[in-house]
């Protein structure tokens, strides 16, 4: 009896838990990043959230800078610039799963450096872009 | 007593279990035509988690349904310049979702109601156009904004259904 409530009791949880694992902190990535700046840029100096803050807010040529769609807030909601589809908040101030899977950072640096640079950004940029939102408050 | 209680437990158990296998409560017509369709039963919405998950991220994830096989083949190959924007995924990604889409594509032939190339945009299909002449004059309503917004008038378009019990058109 007991362990028939225990499997159903884990089955349950099973069923209900859908979070994913945080593989990592958002400290551990701004790490990651500075060990590709070092390993890039000879004379790296280290990050800056005031560099981060000026990048993130921007245009860089084209039509869109960050703020287009996570909007000059980094701790609010924000809305895509062509869908108006709602995206979650940046700063992992105000979302614990942003900067928590490196695979995924990769990905949308990869995308959104695309769309609003029409290339990469350096490890540089994207370690002033992530010490600017782990200064934001929520 | 006590064992009907033990195999109701059980039957407890093994129910949450299938919650929580099932992904897809929703139930969705597949045809062009509402009527027909709700007479040949209705076929539940056929979930990939990778597909919900990438294609979801900016917009809804479209149903596989709505564009047939060899439209998903050239937007899979575009993703990097995906209507303006890089939404590429990696290869594994690319491949599974590929597969999903292409399995469960439009049996039908969905032509573009211009030109020769296969439709990319669901809304330049002509079964699109067919069954949207009657509202082709709300995409401009500030609550719709532009006909690849489903849900502002298919109440249930996240869940797979877009039949016409579900749809309210803002007037």
């Amino acid at each position: 009896m007991l362990r028939l409530s225990y499997v159903s009791g884990l089955l349950f949880v099973c069923g209900l838990s859908a979070q994913p694992v945080l593989a990592q902190t958002p400290d551990e990535v701004l790490a990651s990043f500075q060990g590709d700046a070092v390993e890039s840029a000879p004379n790296f100096q280290g990050f800056s959230a005031a560099r981060g803050e000026k990048f993130f807010k921007v245009k860089h040529g084209n039509d869109w800078s960050c703020t287009s769609c996570h909007t000059d807030n980094p701790a609010v909601t924000g809305k895509h610039a062509r869908t108006d589809k709602p995206i979650d908040p940046l700063a992992p101030s105000a979302n614990a799963e942003r900067f928590t899977n490196a695979k995924k950072v990769e990905k949308w640096f990869k995308r959104n450096c695309n769309d609003v640079l029409d290339r990469a950004c350096t490890p540089q940029e994207k370690g002033d872009v992530l010490a600017f939102l782990l200064t934001i408050r929520k | 007593m006590l064992n009907i209680h033990g195999n109701s437990r059980w039957s407890f158990a093994v129910a949450v279990l299938l919650m929580s296998i099932a992904v897809s409560p929703a139930h969705a017509d597949d045809d062009d035509d509402d009527n027909r369709s709700s007479k040949n039963g209705r076929k539940p919405l056929v979930i990939n988690a990778r597909w919900k998950d990438e294609c979801g991220s900016c917009h809804m994830a479209y149903p596989p349904r709505f564009l047939s096989a060899e439209s998903w083949r050239a937007m899979m190959a575009g993703l990097d310049k995906h209507f303006g924007s890089d939404a590429s995924v990696d290869a594994a990604t690319a491949t599974e979702i590929g597969d999903f889409l292409e399995k469960n594509a439009s049996a039908k032939h969905r032509i573009a109601s211009s030109g020769s190339e296969p439709p990319l945009r669901i809304t330049e299909t002509r079964w699109f156009q067919s069954e949207h002449r009657k509202v082709a004059d709300r995409w401009k309503d500030p609550r719709v904004k532009s006909p690849a917004n489903c849900a502002a008038c298919h109440t249930q378009a996240e869940s797979g259904s877009f039949s016409e019990r579900d749809i309210k058109v803002p007037r």
